[in-house]
């Protein structure tokens, strides 16, 4: 754990007391931004208030500088690293996407393999891309019943990195978007004694830091690297997040990968926000994130007793591809009410005015945070009884979410940059995909560059257009053409 | 010495009231409540700043919350009451001899206990025996409920706060599923008169409409309630607010109310047109 230099303490806020401070000051602007505390755009002012837009300013002496931080951003970042437990913290401006493909970057170079499962988020893949290394995907598990991709087994692991040696890193999501974890203290261990690093997406686990009786965070369990996503469950900015390093790791050279990337005009409201996000969890996340679980076990409670929908919890672990489960996350599998869960999702949206975090082909996610009161849940799940009674159907005719095993046919760089022409979809079964096809939420390939397209695929693309499914990634946004590779080239 | 209650009817506009002094001041898990005695109205009431009654003017809302409902409804033994903690809704209801049950449902039990001890001119029906009071939300209450009140009345607060879910189309759809067939939900209904208010009620009506078959807005005038123009909604599975008033059924009853008549009842539902014109626009939209 990193020692906090001289006298600073969980309770400060050095980049947030430096703008107040800077406030004081009353300097003259001269220097970017361009609308000078507000004045040349008072429309967005007004929008955004006067204290907003006059702490939007440039890095400087008495704020620091994001590329290359020694006082008030250092200091935050110290303090951070000693908050989760993390050798290094770095505050990241670009998303989340930004500090998963830092950690990504920051491991493997043109050739290297990872080890991850297939549901990683398409910023890994995206990171692939940039950097040309090589995925080596492990099969996670599939629940039959609920029709969502679960954990890595340690031995689909074992198998991987004993079939890869060469690997660098083993990647894991903690947890995935349903809130279900691997054995991620194994894996760690695993990984370390074949050589290899182990990355960590926290997009969805910042409350593993603090909360009680969750599951274990990247960085209490050995892990190399976490990309932490602060403003989901931490409460900070959008677009603000952490990348967490352990003491494997160089600070300067992941500094370089992240600079190589990230804006040099950081925002201060989003450095701001993390530094109070990490303040405020320090010292009252326990409190808080209690709150929270309290909350999603009381909600769980009430939607099962509607009947029809399942709201699932830690009565799935196995021990194995569901080592943990992290009881904040509303899951529900709605597929005996006769819906699939995106149109649920609609219904909420549509007919109730209510915004659901994702809904895929037989669940929904409702997003559970250190925002909510008791009385929206009571909105949720009294809305999701009124969708039973209105809309339910019997269960037949719903088609399973099953795991697809991937065949990677070229590596997703050579992929995305090879020769390539469009294809009417139906007639790319057994071609090369250079693109990624995705439904979003919740951001997971079905598709990656580089991976043989078949029936089965594009069965299911059909399938989830139908049901409403929002599609991304290919270059026709309606995905009646796919790219892909030349033949014979 | 000047001492005076001030609310915000507007953002522009100012209602204020003469203050001899306040009565109690506390802080509830759900909102702020405060009891003053004043020269004109009486004691009132008032939630997180918000006024919800003057003894002088109470008796015009909890008569016509509960009474045109009443004289339609030929039958009404199994009531619903959400919200009401100040008891006005249950002093009207008690007077019904062939009502068998009341069931109370408001969030918050430290408006009850204060109401019970500065505001006895209303409480005063809480303790007869037909009387159940449950201390938890509406929304989770009424989920557990089908096909088992004949009437079901929505006494409020405004939609911003607590009584936020109780302006929601699960709430009203919730509400026609607990109903008996023939039943009758009335709610309070804001005003029609400043903007943001007259948002308010729109949505609110919009909701009733997709949830039962007959929907009607009804007006009364409430002095110190923003505008004085105020709403309610009277919405059935089967029974229409004029066409089955039983004027001679319910004046045989023998009951005395200072604002409530059945020939007042009538001509409550004769609305303003702009009112009609607002409400129609949502009516349309579907």
């Amino acid at each position: 754990m990193k020692e906090v230099s001289g006298t600073l303490r969980q309770d400060r806020a050095p980049i947030y007391e430096a703008l107040e401070e800077f406030k004081k000051m009353r300097v003259v602007p001269f220097d970017v931004p361009g609308h000078k505390r507000g004045r040349g755009n008072p429309e967005l002012t007004a929008l955004l208030g006067e204290k907003c837009v006059t702490m939007d300013v440039n890095s400087m002496k008495p704020l620091d500088n994001l590329c290359h931080p020694i006082s008030v951003i250092r200091e935050a970042e110290e303090l951070a690293a000693e908050a989760f437990g993390a050798a290094h913290a770095f505050l990241m401006v670009g998303g989340t996407t930004s500090a998963v493909q830092s950690m990504v970057l920051s491991v493997a170079k043109r050739g290297d393999k990872i080890i991850l499962p297939r549901n990683v988020h398409r910023s890994v893949m995206g990171a692939m891309v940039l950097c040309g290394a090589i995925p080596v995907y492990v099969n996670p598990q599939c629940d039959d019943r609920l029709g969502i991709p679960l954990g890595m087994t340690v031995a689909e692991v074992e198998r991987a990195i004993l079939q890869n040696p060469d690997a660098k890193a083993v990647l894991v999501n903690n947890p995935t978007y349903y809130g279900i974890c691997s054995d991620l203290r194994s894996i760690v261990k695993l990984a370390h004694q074949h050589g290899m690093l182990c990355l960590a997406d926290e997009a969805h686990g910042t409350h593993f830091y603090f909360g009680e009786h969750l599951p274990v965070s990247a960085m209490a369990a050995g892990a190399d690297m976490a990309a932490v996503s602060m403003h989901k469950s931490g409460g900070s900015l959008t677009q603000s997040s952490l990348l967490l390093a352990g003491p494997a790791m160089q600070e300067g050279h992941v500094r370089q990968i992240i600079n190589l990337t990230q804006t040099t005009s950081g925002s201060y409201l989003l450095l701001s926000s993390l530094d109070i996000s990490r303040r405020n969890l320090a010292l009252r996340g326990r409190e808080a994130f209690g709150k929270v679980v309290e909350l999603a076990e009381y909600a769980r409670e009430e939607i099962n007793a509607i009947g029809g929908y399942y709201a699932f919890s830690r009565e799935l672990i196995n021990g194995d591809s569901i080592f943990d489960f992290d009881v904040t996350k509303l899951s529900v599998n709605t597929l005996d009410v006769g819906l699939a869960g995106i149109e649920v999702y609609d219904l909420l949206r549509d007919e109730y005015d209510i915004q659901i975090e994702f809904g895929d082909l037989g669940n929904i996610l409702a997003y559970l945070s250190i925002g909510d009161r008791p009385r929206e849940v009571e909105r949720l799940v009294s809305a999701l009884s009124e969708v039973r009674r209105r809309f339910g159907k019997s269960r037949a005719g719903l088609m399973r979410q099953e795991y697809i095993d991937p065949e990677v046919a070229v590596s997703p760089q050579d992929a995305f940059y090879a020769r390539k022409e469009s294809l009417p979809i139906a007639n790319t079964a057994g071609r090369v995909c250079s693109e990624f096809v995705m439904c979003y939420p919740p951001g997971i390939p079905i598709l990656a560059p580089g991976e043989r397209i078949t029936k089965e695929i594009l069965d299911y693309i059909r399938y989830a257009k139908a049901k409403g499914c929002s599609m991304t990634g290919p270059e026709d946004p309606d995905i009646r053409r796919l790219n892909v590779l030349k033949e014979g080239e | 010495m000047e001492f005076w209650f001030s609310e915000h009817h507007s953002k522009d506009v100012k209602f204020s009231i003469r203050v001899d002094k306040q009565l109690f001041s506390g802080q509830s898990d759900f909102q702020r409540i405060d009891v003053f005695e004043s020269p004109e109205f009486g004691r009132f009431l008032t939630l997180d700043g918000y006024m919800m009654l003057t003894e002088k003017d109470e008796f015009i809302y909890h008569e016509m919350i509960v009474h045109p409902a009443m004289a339609v409804h030929p039958n009404v033994r199994n009531v619903l009451v959400i919200g009401a903690g100040d008891g006005g809704v249950i002093r009207e209801l008690v007077r019904y001899p062939e009502i068998e049950t009341i069931d109370m449902v408001e969030i918050d039990p430290m408006v009850v206990e204060v109401c019970r001890e500065f505001l006895p001119k209303t409480t005063c029906g809480l303790d007869d025996p037909r009387v159940h009071i449950y201390y938890e939300d509406g929304l989770k209450f009424i989920r557990r409920k089908t096909d088992c009140y004949d009437l079901i009345i929505v006494d409020s607060t405004d939609p911003f706060g607590p009584g936020e879910g109780l302006f929601t189309r699960e709430f009203y759809g919730n509400c026609s599923k607990a109903l008996r067939s023939d039943g009758i939900m009335v709610n309070q209904h804001e005003s029609p008169f400043y903007d943001e208010d007259a948002v308010a009620c729109q949505r609110a009506h919009k909701r009733i409409v997709e949830s039962f078959p007959i929907s009607k807005v009804y007006q009364a005038h409430i002095p110190t309630y923003p505008s004085g123009h105020w709403l309610f909604g009277f919405a059935s599975k089967k029974y229409h607010p004029l066409r089955d008033l039983n004027e001679k059924r319910w004046n045989d009853r023998g009951l005395h109310c200072w604002y409530y008549t059945t020939t007042l009842h009538k001509g409550a539902f004769y609305i303003p047109a702009y009112v009609e014109e607002l409400l129609k626009h949502v009516e349309a939209a579907d």
